[in-house]
């Protein structure tokens, strides 16, 4: 039973020959690139969706955090796609590994800091020490801030990670055991139903998404145009 | 004067469809194939195409397109982690 929980997340092969890159790519043939004025309802969708999301998202940005709007829109697209069709049955999701996820936070985060500091050094310098700190605090303050702005990319790949593998988790779990109490009846017809509520909350994992490109959004914000 | 089902000038091996192949030439065709990666990537993208125009790219396009494509993800999977299902079967002698 132990071994059972926690191999659905180790790398996988098969036949000795690892598949993962191809799982990973696998969301890209979901994304067909729209080449007309009109294309046909797969890609209108997707269209609408994107154009819907860019405008609410990159909104609040200068002409200058607007560049960053095809890195951000792929990135939605990615983790999107890429948590919702590891809700198929045994399919492996990869932002359940963390290296993969810290793989996409650093680079991000590390490239909105150094923006920051190379275009506005005064101001971003000035983020560490809020405004009308009382004067014997400051040497904490400073600290205190400079340590809340290391942890925010390993808070981004962690928040993602943990998420989506305590979901995943959980289904498991609670599959397993309404399986075995398929026996004893009376409670089977209670879990499959907090399996199904289950379930449909971890669909809002897509809202995982929101919550992983807003952080990263309103933290270059910050540190680009204030 | 040439009769009705024969052709003037023969269609050369590497040109013909695998339907049209000869059972005693598919040996020779299937050698003749491109097989660099060039042609394993072009065989790749045309049936991707294929595929893509057949359910996708049409005017009036369902939920079947795209139903097909997850149908086959799940059995992919499905056939990766046989092995460790292979012991949740409700067996009695596994």
């Amino acid at each position: 039973m132990n071994e059972n929980l926690f191999t659905s997340f180790t790398s996988p092969t098969m036949m000795g020959f690892p598949v993962v890159m191809l799982i990973i790519l696998f969301p890209s043939i979901m994304f067909p690139s729209p080449d007309r004025l009109i294309n046909n309802r797969l890609a209108s969708i997707q269209q609408w969706l994107i154009q819907l999301t860019s405008k609410q998202m990159m909104s609040i940005h200068n002409h200058k955090g607007q560049t960053w709007t095809l890195m951000l829109m792929s990135l939605i697209m990615f983790i999107g796609s890429t948590n919702l069709l590891g809700l198929l049955p045994h399919s492996f999701t990869p932002t359940t590994q963390l290296s993969m996820n810290l793989g996409m936070a650093i680079p991000l985060w590390a490239g909105a800091v150094i923006t920051g500091f190379r275009y506005k050094t005064k101001a971003s310098l000035a983020h560490f020490l809020p405004q009308g700190t009382p004067l014997p605090l400051i040497p904490m303050l400073v600290i205190i801030e400079t340590i809340s702005l290391f942890i925010q990319p390993i808070a981004l790949a962690v928040r993602l990670t943990a998420n989506i593998t305590a979901g995943h988790l959980l289904m498991h779990l609670i599959g397993g055991a309404t399986l075995a109490l398929t026996n004893i009846s009376m409670t089977t017809a209670l879990i499959t139903f907090i399996i199904l509520i289950l379930l449909t909350i971890l669909e809002f994992a897509v809202a995982l998404i929101q919550a992983y490109v807003f952080t990263l959004l309103v933290s270059l914000y910050l540190h680009d145009n204030t | 004067m040439a009769s009705v089902g024969e052709c003037p000038s023969p269609v050369p091996l590497k040109e013909k469809k695998l339907m049209d192949v000869k059972l005693g030439e598919l040996p020779s065709w299937i050698l003749m194939r491109d097989f660099t990666p060039k042609g394993i990537a072009g065989a790749f993208r045309r049936g991707y195409y294929r595929y893509y125009n057949k359910y996708v790219n049409v005017k009036k396009g369902g939920v079947a397109g795209i139903s097909m494509v997850l149908a086959a993800y799940v059995l992919f999977n499905y056939c990766r982690c046989y092995k460790e299902l292979k012991h949740e079967r409700l067996r009695k002698y596994h």
